[in-house]
């Protein structure tokens, strides 16, 4: 709970988050969907302040969507987000040992889903639609396709390298 | 009607003058696949050393056209030349002065990048002749890959909001309603129910505010035609929406797209902008009284939305959850107003049967199933992509000719057709006419339609536990016998892929299937013991061999593996002894060893680990 419920959330640009895609009831994901990609997860504070701002909503509401839908991460998301995919085809083709793979190079331990420094988090996605590349990751809306376990061990050192050449 | 409607034609001689200046077009894919193939850089080197080419077939100019979706995904990047009548296949960046040197200026075509066939192994000059595309009829697909999708000059060009024109001067809605349902057109998106008879239930309801909602939401892992046509035709669906929209007397709708489609909401986006800018959408569409705006909702990732009653739940900004019918949308839906729902490929045929006319398209397809279907072929085919075909095209000519074959000389084992809510296929269905009806009778559906390929290495019981997986997971957990059925089917199907079920455990899976399809509220949960059910039906013997053998006939399971020590072979060098991890590996040096499978942990450390080849995993 601590790491939700931070001090210092810019509430003026939620307003504007919220005024830009109207405040109704309706327009609820749309807003969610935009808090997320600005603040890379969705701080319980801000669904509350949400939930009490629009009308028609309730904070409970607003969690509830929250975490119906699987776009929404209540937790913060690595700066490189992960994302493999897991559909038919991909599966049929090997995306479990890139997965294991992925889970390997970043000493990601059973459940945890974002790295200990916060540079990465991992996640399966249900289809891409990119079945003709299968299997497909994608790295911050970056797609590769056919991936193997030994290439995709590459694509992430390769990031992880000039990460720690730019600091 | 008293105001006077745009001459369309006159508007479509103005683009296709404007296209024809320009010159020699060459077709880069700018789809999903081939963007991540590279296609973005390989269309900028285009553009730089096409600028002052003249090509050797006298045209003025050479001009690069990023298009839409050709189908031929792992092919990428796709390089097509209409004027010279040739594909070039898996093209680098690399690649690109070559083209334009040797083929574009010296008509010398660059065979290296011609694509090969799989049967012959010989490269295909012309463009029909690659099987892939030859057994095609491409009509919803016909400009995917054909035009550059982020311009309305070009759909124009191809004859878009031609068939919208026709219905404003026949100022006829019922006429257009009539002309659906003579042609015969049914969902794709999985039902499969009459879209003529749908329209006609939202247009008894004229009069009041009513909506036409776009279903985009294709969850389906495996299937992508949806895609397809939005980032590649994107005004065919506008223009389909708006006919819709006129026959049932609705002038506002919403297209719910994926969150997980970025490149077809961005072209969705540019497609209405123009539209509405140039007056093909919007209000007094080209100069009629008739106005018509659309919206975009995206989705947020869940799978129950393709559901038409969690849908509009969803665009109401709510949890996605299905709610029992009736009332049906056409009498209560969005907002509690009449709606019309459908799927993506079900809005992009409209035109083309208001221009063609209905005889047009009944004329293809079977008794009861009209007209053609795109399949996403994908899995162990040589060609994987995309494909349409005329109903009732049979299995064996779609994997066969059109996928060129099973990948590296395999053999053919089964289809799972229509995803987590279809079933299989196997070999004695490769000769049955693939349509609605008899498809439903082998226990599968058409649903969006995904076509995943597997050949004998493919473990069917896992592949039933994957999907399970897939559809408890996206359970939205409203109705018990959808959110409780599914976790126990799941949990059954997990023991027996680890190796400890029981016999008894087969007829709880049938009944729990029978008791989940009958029992549960929404299509999610009626059709998610399918491949269950199909994959039992067809393959017991997999799931008896998992169960009484404790074996895995495809070699998949991990908990069945098991890894044995040739005494023969084995020299006593130790050498796998020190590589496991667990102390498995018993023997002596020079002397053969052996494995306590009581110990193994089937990590293949071993294996890997032998000098002398003496390790085996059956």
């Amino acid at each position: 709970m601590s790491q939700q419920t931070q001090a210092g959330i810019d509430y003026s640009k939620v307003d504007e988050i919220i005024s830009a895609c109207g405040a109704e009831k309706s327009h609820l994901i749309a807003i969610l969907q935009k808090v997320q990609e600005e603040f890379r997860y969705l701080p319980l504070d801000i669904m509350t302040y949400i939930g009490t701002k629009i009308e028609g909503l309730s904070p409970a509401t607003v969690y509830g969507v929250a975490t119906f839908y699987a776009q929404f991460s209540l937790q913060p998301k690595g700066k490189y987000e992960i994302k493999v995919c897991d559909g038919t085809a991909c599966h049929v083709r090997g995306s479990m040992p890139v997965l294991n793979a992925i889970k390997q190079t970043l000493n990601l331990e059973n459940g945890q889903y974002t790295t200990e420094n916060g540079l990465f988090s991992l996640e399966t996605v249900s289809c891409l639609g990119a079945c003709g590349l299968a299997p497909v990751v994608v790295v911050n809306g970056k797609v590769y396709p056919q991936m193997t376990a030994d290439a995709i061990k590459i694509v992430i050192e390769t990031i992880m390298n000039e990460e720690s050449e730019g600091k | 009607m008293t105001t006077t409607l745009i001459d369309i034609k006159k508007e479509q001689q103005k683009v296709k003058e404007q296209i024809k200046a320009q010159g020699l077009r060459v077709l880069v894919c700018a789809g999903t696949g081939c963007v991540a193939n590279g296609s973005l850089k390989v269309i900028e080197r285009f553009k730089e050393l096409g600028a002052d080419v003249r090509p050797m077939t006298h045209q003025d100019k050479v001009t690069i056209v990023p298009t839409g979706c050709h189908g031929f995904c792992e092919q990428g990047v796709l390089v097509v030349i209409p004027d010279l009548d040739i594909t070039y296949v898996k093209v680098k960046l690399e690649d690109v002065e070559e083209i334009v040197e040797s083929h574009i200026k010296n008509g010398k075509p660059v065979e290296r990048l011609l694509y090969v066939d799989p049967k012959t192994q010989e490269h295909v000059f012309k463009n029909e002749e690659i099987n892939f595309y030859a057994k095609q009829t491409r009509t919803t697909l016909a400009n995917c890959g054909e035009i550059d999708a982020e311009s309305l000059d070009e759909a124009l060009a191809t004859g878009a909001y031609e068939a919208l024109h026709k219905v404003l001067e026949q100022g006829n809605p019922d006429a257009v309603i009539d002309e659906i349902v003579k042609s015969g057109l049914r969902g794709r998106g999985g039902g499969g129910f009459p879209t003529g008879m749908k329209w006609k239930f939202t247009a008894a309801n004229r009069g009041g505010k009513s909506y036409v909602v776009c279903n985009g939401d294709e969850g389906d892992p495996g299937a992508f035609m949806d895609r397809s046509v939005m980032e590649g035709d994107p005004h065919k669906l506008l223009e389909g929406m708006a006919i819709a929209g006129y026959a049932i007397g609705a002038d506002e709708a919403y297209i719910y797209v994926r969150a997980e489609y970025p490149l077809a909401i961005h072209r969705l986006r540019v497609a209405i902008k123009q539209a509405e800018e140039r007056g093909y959408l919007g209000k007094n569409i080209m100069g009629s009284d008739f106005n018509f705006e659309i919206h975009i909702k995206e989705g947020a990732g869940a799978f129950v939305c393709g559901e038409e009653t969690a849908l509009i739940a969803s665009i109401e900004g709510e949890r996605g959850m299905p709610r029992p019918k009736p009332p049906f949308p056409a009498n209560k839906g969005l907002f509690g107003r009449p709606t019309l729902i459908n799927n993506v490929e079900t809005l992009a045929n409209v035109s083309t049967i208001i221009l063609k006319g209905a005889d047009w398209f009944s004329s293809m397809g079977t008794e009861k199933s009209k007209g053609t279907k795109t399949f996403a072929l994908t899995g162990e085919v040589n060609n994987t992509g995309l494909i349409e075909v005329p109903m009732g095209t049979t299995l064996r000519e779609i994997v066969f000719d059109i996928g060129g074959g099973i990948r590296g000389g395999k053999k053919f084992k089964a289809v799972q057709i229509g995803g987590p809510s279809g079933g299989c296929l196997t070999e004695e269905h490769l000769d049955l006419p693939m349509d609605y009806d008899n498809l439903i009778a082998a226990g599968a559906m058409v649903g969006s339609g995904g076509l995943v390929v597997m050949n004998e290495d493919t473990c069917i019981v896992e592949v039933a536990r994957f999907f399970m997986n897939f559809t408890q997971n996206e359970s939205c957990g409203k109705c018990v016998p959808c959110r409780e059925g599914t976790k126990n089917m799941l949990k059954i199907l997990e023991r027996i892929v680890k190796g400890k079920g029981e016999m008894k455990d087969l007829e709880t899976l049938e009944e729990l299937a029978t008791a989940v399809k009958d029992g549960s509220l929404c299509g999610l949960g009626k059709t998610a013991p399918n491949p269950v059910l199909s994959t039992l039906k067809y393959f017991k013997d997999e799931y008896i061999a998992h169960i009484k053998d404790k074996r895995c006939p495809a070699g998949v399971c991990e908990a069945m593996k098991v890894i044995t020590i040739d005494e023969e072979l084995c020299k006593g060098c130790t050498k796998c002894a020190r590589n496991c991890p667990v102390g498995a590996i018993e023997g002596t040096v020079r002397n053969p060893h052996h494995i306590d499978q009581s110990k193994c942990i089937k990590c293949g450390a071993c294996l890997n680990s032998c000098p002398f080849k003496a390790i085996k995993q059956n």
